[in-house]
């Protein structure tokens, strides 16, 4: 499709792109109000209506209620403003990682660890 | 005139914010980091730079992608830094040098470069962990800060040849400032990480060092590449080399490596410090 910026490939990868901007534009649009404390508390008082509140597709409101980033990203939702999500729910980038990897965030450090010091 | 003296790469995650603001820069986890920073800080007390133009990208305070500036500049003399979402302290404002930007936007724009031009402009961890690194304490508020923010979120991106021709344009503005200015260049962010997908983790030490070692003796090699083979080779978000590649772009002639530390990992990345000098302007 010439929508996409491209056709390279990368496994395990979501280059976020025009279709992905498009496509997660209420999750993303969301997700950015989640820098002010009163989102945050009119998120956590009512997690579905404020799903609403941004138009949320319901295969993003299901990946917001399993907590589910791999399929927030499918859905459309970009690193940097899921990264205010899951810092909503108190998960730092190393729990994102395990969850990501189906890793412990332990097994996940400890890869970070490995892959710092070259050992792949 | 106004002379670029010296320039700083440096990772600006915001883990090394919490690290700052808990007191954990002696624990076995952070000192090889945090080790690397004297150095630099000494230099820079020493030369006591009047303005750091620094390159950076906003991670979601200022840009959302209702409207996302390629490139963006502030222009401001103060910027503040805000609630980012997921719990590093706010810290205190920051101070501009709306003069010398203003001067750099009518040139660079003049040249072909189509800045975003910022009156107002909420500086994030990409610009204000560097401050602290640099000027613990939040002592920072005595120099004048140029923010430079840069597209590394949402393709399309410029390329890294683009980003060095971006710092060639800023060093030949701030070379023809009149006022007797000192300026060190910042570029923070990178090296090799990937926080999205089943493929996060990604750290390629090897990469890393090869990109410190040609930004300083061979630039032009790292502007054959494009984002997409940075994302192969470093992770996704490897694409903030950008802000690096942008630095060293306002560098001219021999560039003498002055201090490195290279250290992996911290929080999903590969950290590169480097403190560069240059062949001055006569």
């Amino acid at each position: 499709m010439a929508s996409n910026y491209t056709d390279r490939q990368f496994q395990g990868t979501y280059l976020f792109d025009g279709q992905m901007a498009k496509k997660g534009y209420g999750l993303n649009k969301m997700c950015y109000s989640f820098n002010e404390q009163v989102a945050r508390d009119e998120f956590n008082a009512d997690p579905e209506a404020y799903c609403e509140k941004f138009k949320l597709t319901e295969a993003q409101k299901e990946a917001i209620r399993n907590r589910d980033v791999i399929g927030l990203l499918r859905e459309g939702g970009s690193i940097y403003y899921l990264a205010k999500f899951t810092g909503l729910l108190k998960l730092n980038m190393q729990d994102i990682g395990g969850l990501q990897t189906g890793m412990s965030t332990d097994e996940f450090k400890a890869m970070l660890e490995k892959n710092g010091r070259g050992e792949v | 005139m106004a002379n670029i003296i010296g320039a700083v790469t440096t990772s600006h995650i915001p883990a090394i914010a919490n690290a700052m603001a808990n007191g954990l820069e002696e624990t076995p986890y952070w000192k090889p980091f945090f080790d690397g920073y004297p150095p630099v800080r000494d230099w820079l007390n020493e030369k006591k730079p009047d303005v750091i133009i620094l390159f950076y990208n906003d991670h979601g305070l200022e840009f959302f992608i209702d409207k996302k500036p390629t490139f963006a500049m502030g222009v401001a003399d103060e910027y503040y830094n805000a609630d980012e979402g997921w719990g590093i302290p706010t810290i205190p404002p920051v101070t501009g040098e709306s003069d010398l930007s203003w001067h750099i936007a009518n040139s660079i724009v003049d040249e072909g470069f189509d800045m975003t031009i910022c009156q107002e402009m909420k500086v994030d961890h990409g610009l204000t962990v560097p401050l602290n690194l640099m000027w613990p304490g939040h002592k920072y508020g005595h120099v004048k800060v140029i923010p430079v923010c840069i597209n590394c979120e949402q393709y399309p991106m410029p390329q890294p040849k683009r980003t060095f021709e971006l710092g060639k344009a800023i060093g030949r503005a701030v070379a023809s400032y009149e006022e007797d200015l000192n300026v060190v260049v910042f570029g923070t962010g990178g090296m090799s990480h990937q926080l999205d997908g089943e493929r996060a983790g990604i750290i390629n030490r090897t990469f890393d060092i090869d990109c410190l070692d040609k930004l300083v003796s061979d630039p032009e090699a790292l502007t054959k590449y494009t984002n997409l083979d940075l994302v192969e080779q470093g992770g996704s978000q490897a694409v903030e080399l950008n802000m690096l590649i942008a630095m060293r772009g306002t560098l001219l002639g021999k560039v003498t490596e002055l201090h490195r530390n290279y250290h992996a990992p911290i929080s999903n990345t590969g950290s590169g410090l480097m403190l560069l000098e240059h062949e001055m302007p006569k």
